[in-house]
């Protein structure tokens, strides 16, 4: 199958998915609310929603060692593009989801991806979900990512879910909601760098429901400029289950990073721990590079990286 | 060569006072080339201050500082390391993310071998296998962090190197093992110079050179073998200062076999 990709295609691509021209296997690639390319493999299926838009991918029992790519990009200004898309991942996968959404938006009108993605991940299945949130363009309409995750883990399941915005979206509200049964276990990471006058809100709750289940919940930010952060996980423990959220940001120049990490247990085997941390990079940090040779610029730029790397 | 002229160091004695102390005082010292020096003396006597000065921490209040002829009084940091002097923190910054072989590439300007860097950690006793792909934050110990430290310097391979009390927050262990490491890298120096802050005595055994420093000036100053015996009389007056054995001692577990 050949589809037709401009540079701006292209490089929207290339940012939240790593790719470059057509993926192997299965994929779908969505531009401005339509499909634009679809290929299903011989174990993983992808099927249009009959009732809202969005897709349906099914992975079958015991595939092993394959990846799905489902990006989306919007290059069409004042397009607000709302999307379902459901994985019905089989019993005993050990599969990789590479998902993201690109924006490039040169004109004065809003462009807004609202992606609703549901996990239902089968027994003993081992999911690796890549997410990469990503704007550009010169115009002043606003990017806007407000993306749903919702992942129901079944018995001895294992999800990790890589989160990441850097640069360019103007608004963003997370929301990301994990039921986990027995011996599930999730490690969630997010990782977030808003400048100018960005907003960033990611709203997190993690049921941990089935004895033995655990999570992890790692944010990382960097704000910058003017922008403002929130973050809000909360894990429940309603079984012999273990839980640990970390939130550790970076804040410069003018911005506000608020970080509420909340625990609940309701079962007295739980084993809950949250810790937070917001702070400027530490001179230290800075000098160090520096006797090796870098700019203070330089430095920066270093320690960020690797904060979010 | 490193000339320092007439250097001072003051600072307000209070915030926003007028005020001020002398950390370093018209202090002047050379140090040539292919030179093992250790500057030693009681606490608070301007050792780590003169370090920071030398390498551009901390800016004079007065005076000169030469680098191979060069002026490299009010340089910044970065164009001092660029010129060769390497500084090896008493207290190592730590970072969240990066892992301790980039901080050896970053050390060495460039993309390190994987020889390179087993043979860099080695040499401060850690095991490559298990070092390198650990990040250099909170995960490692005072005594982890000092020896990799120490081997950022090593890769960086300056033609001056300042180690600030390498010796402080390591076990006996890593100590026995760092006097080696000192002793190797005086043996192998090439026409490069290395000055230790230090109050250890096995490491001051290893100096070419001496300098005792006490508010802020220098007390005494030769070939070790001169100064060595004049130390203990030095030091007795100060009894902060001993000179037998290592200050802290820190009895973490390090794997130190691959």
């Amino acid at each position: 199958m050949t589809v037709d990709l401009s540079p701006i295609d292209q490089n929207l691509l290339s940012e939240i998915a790593s790719i470059h021209g057509m993926p192997e296997g299965a994929y779908n690639i969505r531009k401005d609310g339509q499909l634009l390319v679809r290929n299903s493999s011989a174990n993983i299926e992808i099927a249009t929603k009959a009732d809202n838009p969005g897709i349906d991918i099914t992975i079958k029992p015991g595939t092993k060692g394959e990846t799905v790519y489902i990006p989306v990009i919007l290059t069409q200004s004042g397009l607000k593009d709302v999307v379902y898309n459901s994985f019905y991942i089989g019993e005993g996968c050990d599969v990789t989801i590479i998902a993201g959404c690109g924006i490039h938006n040169s004109c004065e009108e809003d462009s807004e991806h609202d992606g609703i993605h549901s996990f239902y991940c089968g027994k003993d299945a081992r999911v690796r979900y890549i997410e990469k949130h990503y704007g550009e363009g010169e115009g002043t309409g606003e990017r806007i990512l407000n993306p749903v995750t919702n992942v129901y883990m079944e018995k001895g399941s294992h999800c990790e879910m890589e989160l990441t915005q850097i640069r360019g979206v103007t608004s963003t509200v997370r929301d990301t909601n994990a039921e986990l049964g027995e011996g599930a276990k999730l490690v969630l990471t997010e990782k977030l760098l808003t400048h100018d006058d960005q907003t960033a809100t990611s709203n997190m709750k993690v049921a941990l429901q089935g004895d033995e289940s655990s999570v992890q919940v790692v944010s990382r930010s960097v704000a910058q400029g003017n922008s403002s952060q929130t973050f809000n996980p909360l894990v429940i423990g309603q079984a012999a289950c273990r839980g640990h959220v970390q939130c550790d940001a970076i804040i410069m120049d003018k911005a506000r990073v608020t970080a509420i990490p909340g625990i609940e247990a309701a079962s007295e085997e739980a084993v809950l721990v949250h810790e937070a941390a917001i702070g400027k990079i530490a001179g230290d940090q800075i000098i160090k590079l520096m006797t090796l040779g870098l700019s203070e610029e330089e430095a920066e730029a270093e320690i960020l990286e690797d904060f979010l790397s | 060569m490193l000339e320092l002229r007439n250097l001072s160091f003051e600072v307000p004695t209070q915030e926003r006072s007028q005020e001020t102390k002398r950390i370093i005082d018209d202090l002047s010292l050379t140090i040539e080339d292919d030179r093992f020096t250790v500057i030693t003396g009681p606490n608070g006597g301007g050792k780590s201050t003169l370090a920071k000065l030398i390498m551009g921490v901390e800016q004079p209040s007065a005076g000169q500082i030469l680098f191979d002829g060069t002026d490299i009084t009010h340089l910044p940091i970065a164009e001092r390391a660029k010129l060769g002097i390497g500084y090896g923190f008493q207290q190592p910054a730590r970072f969240k993310g990066m892992k301790v072989k980039k901080l050896l590439d970053l050390a060495a300007g460039k993309k390190l071998p994987m020889l390179a860097c087993n043979e860099y950690l080695a040499k401060v006793g850690l095991c490559s296998a298990s070092y390198l792909t650990r990040e250099v934050d909170k995960s490692l110990s005072g005594g982890e962090m000092k020896r990799i430290e120490i081997a950022t310097i090593l890769a960086r391979d300056p033609k001056l190197a300042i180690y600030d009390e390498p010796e402080a927050g390591i076990d006996l262990w890593s100590f026995d093992r760092l006097t080696e490491t000192f002793r190797d890298i005086h043996s192998a120096r090439n026409g490069r110079s290395i000055v230790i802050i230090s109050h250890q005595e096995r490491i001051i055994q290893l100096a070419d050179d001496i300098v005792w420093i006490k508010d802020g000036r220098i007390e005494a100053q030769g070939a070790a073998d001169v100064i060595m015996p004049q130390l203990g009389f030095l030091a007795k007056d100060h009894p902060i200062c001993t000179l037998t054995q290592p200050t802290e001692l820190h009895l973490t577990e390090i794997p130190t076999t691959c």
